[in-house]
């Protein structure tokens, strides 16, 4: 097998808050079309990880470097071409509260994109569709929204340009079973017609399961990367009683079936 | 999502439509960024609507191209042209016909305005402009009946917040506040001294700019002042709150809103409003005396006995019993239109605008009622 070269390449990222150190010393690598789970206790410094990879926060040490590219070496107008390779949601939705929903999502694309209204429309639509929402939303305002609305109107502007990579921050958290279901769906359709990368920081065992390919613990201020499989046998007392704890098991028990379902 | 033979390699993107062979080729892979030249040729197409057409994938397509392809297709054949696709037909086809196969409803028309429409946008902007009314009466009888009971007891006064918001809007303003009361009254004692001197009046500088600024300009500045700093500064802060819905929280817990965080901003400014005035009274005074014993040979001992017998008994109060007012007016309606803030973030600028621009207008309205009324009693 050619040796595939990885698409995300995280080097010994260290991240300090004053005196308080989130990371001291995280590396791993993302491969291209796979799906990469980020978990960890919360305050476990998973958004700044996040945050850190996008380059929307210089690390106090260590690179990361997408595409060869080492982007904590860039400076911002470089930073920004890369960055339009990439979709984004944020944790608390970060949609743009002054627009409605259509032009939250058509923004990227009319930002960058000489278009004309009815293409605009049309895309629109596409987005809405992809994410589940129903076509009505378009016309509303973000604060008119459900949490798991605005979850899915973030995810449908994140791919409005059809992107490269995915970074996603907690997508399914407020969504209802039914709608995250649809969520690991697109996410498993992406991943495989459109060998698009997703890296995802997710507290949902079930999204966990389905979809990621491998995933990445956040404990210690360190990392622990492996195979769904491997992270559940690993013996850390924290991943123990993350993955052997209630709510856990269920996955596991769901894990024979469920995953690329 | 571009599945391009490599990065650094781009094979550029061209769409070609021949009306006469009915062909619309398309070469090289079609991201997203290529979408306006796929639309381009698209667009060609729909208005030439031809009988039949062969389309000629050469590359790859994204969703997004993809589906814009896939909506003329439909268009044509929805006409009763014959299309056929030839080439690397896009894979995501299937998925597309599923997602659009999903009853979602239709996008919300943009279409024209229509009469019913402005009548309806006229009733709208009117029920609002009344609601906006509606709300500041029930904002004024909340705070009172908050006041009310808060008289009562100290704790619910929230002595610590008000000691906060003292020292955020009175300690801290007490600099620019001197510097403008300062450069005003250098202003108005030089014009003063130039425009008397041919009447040989120029003494009567200093009664001009001590009545001037004990006055009106002393306490006028510093409501100015005060409105664009914490008129602005309340309307922000408590925009920002409820955008974040922690007013909302507030109620939830059982708390009183007006008494939490309106009373204690109300209170704080009516007092340090006078003190502020203090300030610039002294420093209109001292800038006064300070160019006048410069432009006119004034000596300070002369400066003073003249100030002396310019000003009355009530000059002095004339200028502060309008500063409890004007800060009373600066903090209702700075707390009132922080409170109307909704939904977005140009609701937060709009309304912090709408603020400092409604404190100062009251606050120079107000002080004209009090010019006329000082004017009927004599003051
Ligand atoms: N801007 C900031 N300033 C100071 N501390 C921060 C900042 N952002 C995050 N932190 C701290 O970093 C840690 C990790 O935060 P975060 O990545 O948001 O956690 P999570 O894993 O829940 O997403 C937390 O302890 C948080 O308090
Ligand atoms: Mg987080």
């Amino acid at each position: 097998m050619a040796a595939v070269r990885p698409l995300i390449v995280v080097r010994d990222i260290v991240n300090r808050f004053g005196a308080q150190v989130v990371h001291d010393g995280v590396s791993f690598e993302v491969m291209p079309g796979e799906v990469f789970g980020i978990v960890g206790g919360s305050g476990s410094g998973k958004s700044v990880l996040l945050r850190t990879m996008l380059g929307l926060r210089r690390p106090d040490a260590g690179t990361v470097a997408i595409e060869g590219r080492e982007i904590t070496a860039m400076d911002d107008r470089e930073l920004r071409d890369v960055k339009r390779r990439y979709g984004v949601t944020f944790q608390h939705g970060a949609l743009f509260t002054s627009l409605t929903v259509a032009e939250n999502v058509t923004l990227p694309v009319a930002e960058v994109l000489d278009l004309d209204e009815p293409s605009l429309a049309r895309l629109l639509e596409l987005r809405l569709r992809m994410v589940g929402l129903p076509l009505e939303a378009a016309a509303k305002h973000p604060a008119q929204l459900s949490g798991g609305m605005v979850k899915r109107v973030a995810l449908a502007r994140a791919l409005a340009l059809d992107p490269a990579i995915l970074f996603l921050d907690e997508p399914t958290a407020g969504l209802d079973p039914i709608a995250a279901s649809a969520f690991d769906e697109l996410v498993l359709y992406l991943r495989d017609t459109l060998r698009l990368t997703i890296v995802m920081v997710t507290h949902d065992l079930d999204t966990l399961a389905r979809t990621c390919d491998r995933v990445a613990v956040l404990v210690d201020r360190k990392v622990i990367v492996d195979t769904l499989e491997g992270i559940v046998a690993n013996d850390h007392p924290w991943i123990r009683h993350y993955f052997h704890g209630g709510r856990g098991r269920a996955v596991r028990a769901a894990q024979g079936d469920g995953r690329g379902a | 999502m571009r599945a391009r033979p490599s990065p650094d390699f781009p094979v550029s993107f061209s769409a070609q439509f021949d009306p006469a062979a009915a062909r619309l080729m398309l070469a090289g892979d079609c991201g997203m960024d290529d979408a306006p030249v796929l639309a381009a040729a698209l667009d060609a197409v729909r208005s030439a609507v031809p009988e039949t057409l062969r389309v000629e994938i050469g590359g790859t397509l994204d969703l997004g191209p993809s589906w814009l392809l896939r909506a003329l297709v439909l268009d044509l054949r929805g006409a009763g042209r014959q299309v056929e696709l030839d080439g690397r037909v896009p894979e995501h086809l299937r998925f597309l016909d599923e997602i659009a196969a999903r009853d979602v409803g239709s996008l919300p028309a943009p279409g024209q305005a229509t009469f019913a429409d402005r009548f309806a946008e006229f009733g709208g902007s009117l029920r609002r402009r009344v609601a906006g009314w509606y709300e500041a009466l029930v904002f004024g009888g909340r705070l009172l009946e908050s006041a009310g009971t808060a008289w009562r007891s100290l704790r619910r006064l929230r002595v610590p917040s008000v000691v906060r918001h003292m020292h955020e809007t009175g300690v801290q303003a007490i600099p620019v506040v001197a510097v403008i009361a300062l450069l005003i009254s250098v202003i108005s004692a030089y014009i003063g001294a130039q425009q008397l001197r041919p009447f040989g009046a120029e003494i009567y500088t200093v009664d001009l700019v001590t009545i001037g600024v004990l006055r009106e300009l002393g306490v006028l500045l510093t409501a100015i002042m005060v409105a664009g700093r914490t008129g602005s500064a309340y309307a922000a802060e408590l925009g920002v709150m409820k955008l974040n819905d922690e007013v909302d929280a507030l109620e939830a817990m059982g708390m009183n809103p007006y008494e939490v965080l309106v009373l204690p901003r109300v209170v704080a400014l009516v007092l340090v409003m006078p003190l502020l005035t203090v300030v610039a009274d002294f420093m209109g005074l001292a800038g006064g005396a300070l160019l006048t014993s410069y432009l006119i040979d004034l000596p300070w001992s002369q400066f003073v006995m003249r100030l002396d017998s310019s000003i009355g008994d009530t000059t002095f109060w004339a200028g502060m019993v309008k500063a409890p007012v004007f800060g009373l007016l600066i903090a209702l309606t700075g707390t009132l239109r922080g409170l109307q803030v909704r939904e977005s973030s140009r609701e937060l600028g709009r309304l912090t605008t709408v603020a400092v621009v409604q404190s100062i207008f009251l606050v120079i309205f107000a002080d004209a009622l009090f010019a006329i009324y000082f004017l009927e009693i004599d003051f």
